[in-house]
């Protein structure tokens, strides 16, 4: 079940576009087609799935705005297949369009793109006033979108009244107002001040965990795209390069151009604890002796053991000094030796981590949900993480910390 | 002839082609020329009647009124004030049947030029055809409109009417045309996101957001109908173009100051109420809340 397919799909602008199409097809590049038209978007595919954020992230001039126009048939592709919600948009007839679009996929523009003479509730009732609804129950289908994003009391005002901010969240209830499963998102935070364009994407996630819509998110700022993306498609003069978890995309681009893109990202807030986790050298039981940790920490060569017990619930460390006087005083336990260590979840980004490697010189450890020990974070590979990855491998060794 | 064979270039006999293109139109369309210059007569005989049967002040005040609604009392003020001096030179029944031909010829342009301007908005094609054809109209002499207009619907009201119609067309069309291409493409396009039909977003979204600029147009319209109607007396159209025209030939300085001061004042009110009209579209009231 996918809620958006593109198969190669092509898209050429110009006098002859089929056989642009059919010179790329033969492995022609884009600027050997000009004199046939400009190639906007070759051979792109992919497969959303329903209750996803796919965001595609490039450059001006990659062929994004033209990628996500064909998404609601506002653009025909030259060749390939679009299909929302299953239905094939290329053999629908123009009435059937409208209302694959009244229902199916709804949009939200970079400019807002709201009717300036309606007010903040008309513009919001827009969609479902072309759907045909009544005004009683667009009104209050409307009131709750805008309620949704925060808009509540301001229904009344003209769009111009509004800051930027306020409108794009015009834009996003009428779009939610519109009520389709999927969600067409044409760089919808780019013309926003960074402080309010932050709030707006954390606003979004968190409409997206309530509603469940599949949104597909078009920026040319990878941040963003990080910071939204379930995954990302990277694009580049009208080819997809790479699709791929935004960690797939940092850790291993799949070629220069990604790579040098990739490079400015604030990787400690896209990396995760659980790409950096190593096995702990020493784990004792919260049950054994002092001479069972002894032995673990010695076979190890380290002097602390990370301390579990049956369940393998992560309960804090042992030190290697203590536990030999523990034992030459006799202890049979260790438990009262445990020191509580703070711990990190597999989610936690490095930014958050950094805290926790300074309050010991033990690596990290991580622990699911239930406080189970998964796994640790040794502080030099927090730091090795911070360089970013190369499709060249010199330059990794050259710039990496020697280990 | 010898003067222009020096030239080497053969005199063309342009305009005994239009000329004799206008007398087959002439013969040939005989039936639908007099449909349509009855129907422009009923609809002057109709128009006249209404803004000359009433007396000065009942026309006077409504026109007040009317400036009143459309811009305030300021202007209500003003154009009373014009009246009363037309009134007091003796030219208030020519200025009501100028009025009365601006309005039939304004109506009529409007009803062309709109529609066009919206097809011409919508084709590029339709655009590069239609755009030369304008050029030729504006820039043509409007007096050039009269002779074939004589031809076809002889001296009266009707060729004025028509010379008037064709003259003031062209604006309608430019502006209309250029306040749809305006509109924000973006705004467009959501309309279409969301299902719109081309007809819905015409009238809810190009039409409304075109309006300022639409209503510049007709004002432009209305402007060039004015100037063309007084030049219309001199194919007998009725009217202060009558006065003028009768002024000049009598070298009558009195009567054409009055004549065409009656006329600058008609302008002035007819200028102010359809600027302050343009005002209200629901766009710029808009645009107005926000500033």
């Amino acid at each position: 079940m996918t809620a958006v397919r593109v198969d190669s799909v092509y898209k050429v602008f110009g006098r002859r576009p089929e056989e642009a199409v059919r010179a790329l097809r033969d492995g022609a590049g884009r600027d050997d087609v000009t004199k046939h038209g400009t190639a906007a978007v070759i051979d792109a595919s992919f497969e959303v799935a329903p209750g996803e954020i796919f965001v595609v992230m490039g450059l001006s001039g990659s062929g994004k705005s033209t990628l996500i126009r064909m998404l609601n048939g506002l653009w025909k592709p030259t060749s390939g297949t679009v299909e929302v919600g299953g239905a094939d948009l290329a053999t629908l007839s123009a009435k059937e369009l409208r209302t694959v679009r009244q229902t199916s996929v709804s949009m939200v523009f970079q400019h807002f793109a709201l009717l300036p003479h309606r007010t903040v509730l008309d513009n919001a009732a827009y969609p479902l006033e072309i759907q045909g609804v009544g005004r009683a129950e667009r009104t209050e289908k409307a009131m709750t979108s805008l309620e949704l994003v925060g808009l509540g009391g301001w229904e009344h005002h003209l769009p111009s009244q509004l800051s930027g901010g306020m409108r794009q969240r015009v834009g996003l209830a009428r779009a939610l107002a519109a009520d389709t499963d999927v969600l067409l998102m044409d760089e919808a935070f780019s013309a926003l001040d960074p402080l309010i364009r932050r709030e707006m994407q954390e606003q979004l996630v968190e409409l997206q965990h309530k509603l469940g819509k599949t949104i597909i998110f078009i920026t040319h700022d990878l941040n963003e795209a990080m910071f939204l993306g379930d995954r990302i498609a990277v694009m580049r003069d009208g080819r997809i390069v790479q699709i791929g978890t935004s960690e797939e995309i940092l850790s291993d681009p799949a070629n220069d151009y990604v790579a040098q893109f990739v490079a400015d990202v604030d990787r400690t807030r896209v990396l995760t604890a659980s790409t950096l986790l190593r096995r702990p050298a020493a784990v004792t039981p919260l049950t054994g002796g002092p001479r069972q940790a002894l032995h673990a920490m010695s076979e190890a060569q380290v002097s602390s053991a990370y301390v579990v017990d049956r369940a393998r619930t992560f309960r804090g460390v042992v030190h290697d000094h203590e536990v030999v006087t523990a034992q030459r005083a006799g202890a049979q336990g260790i438990e009262e030796l445990v020191h509580p260590l703070e711990t990190v979840s597999p989610d936690t980004p490095l930014s958050e981590m950094f805290g926790p490697a300074a309050g010991s010189t033990l690596p990290v450890p991580v622990t699911d949900d239930d406080g189970r020990l998964l796994g640790v974070v040794p502080r030099v590979a927090l730091l090795e993480a911070m360089v970013p990855a190369s499709a060249d491998d010199d330059a990794t060794t050259d710039e990496g910390t020697p280990s | 002839m010898t003067l222009l064979a020096s030239s080497g270039i053969p005199r063309l006999p342009l305009g005994d082609a239009v000329s004799d293109a206008v007398d087959w139109m002439t013969t040939t369309f005989r039936d639908l020329f007099d449909h349509v210059k009855d129907a422009l007569l009923w609809c002057y005989d109709l128009l006249e009647a209404v803004l000359t049967t009433p007396s000065f002040w009942w026309v006077a005040l409504a026109l007040t009124a009317l400036a009143f609604f459309a811009k305030g009392w300021r202007l209500a003020v003003t154009a009373l004030l014009g009246f009363v001096v037309i009134q007091a030179v003796d030219q208030w029944d020519n200025a009501m049947l100028s009025l009365a031909l601006v309005l039939i010829a304004s109506a009529i342009a409007l009803a062309v030029a709109i529609p066009l301007g919206i097809w011409t908005a919508h084709d590029d094609r339709v655009s590069r055809v239609v755009r030369p054809v304008l050029d030729f109209m504006q820039t043509m002499p409007g007096f050039v409109y009269l002779i074939p207009t004589v031809l076809i619907f002889r001296a009266g009201v009707v060729p004025g009417l028509v010379a008037t119609v064709i003259f003031a067309l062209a604006p309608g069309v430019r502006f209309t045309e250029l306040g749809i291409r305006q509109v924000d493409k973006e705004v467009v396009e959501a309309g279409h996101a969301f299902g719109a039909s081309d007809g819905r977003i015409l009238r809810q979204i190009q039409l409304p957001l075109a309006m300022p600029t639409i209503m510049a147009g007709v004002n432009q319209v209305i402007m060039l109908s004015l100037s063309m109607v007084v030049i219309s007396g001199l194919v007998g159209a009725p009217g202060l173009g009558q006065e003028v025209v009768g002024s000049v030939q009598r070298v009558n300085v009195a009567l054409g100051f009055e004549a065409g001061i009656s006329v600058v004042i008609l302008a002035i009110f007819l200028d102010r109420v359809t600027s302050a009209l343009g005002d209200r579209s629901s766009i710029a009231r808009a645009s107005k809340a926000s500033a």
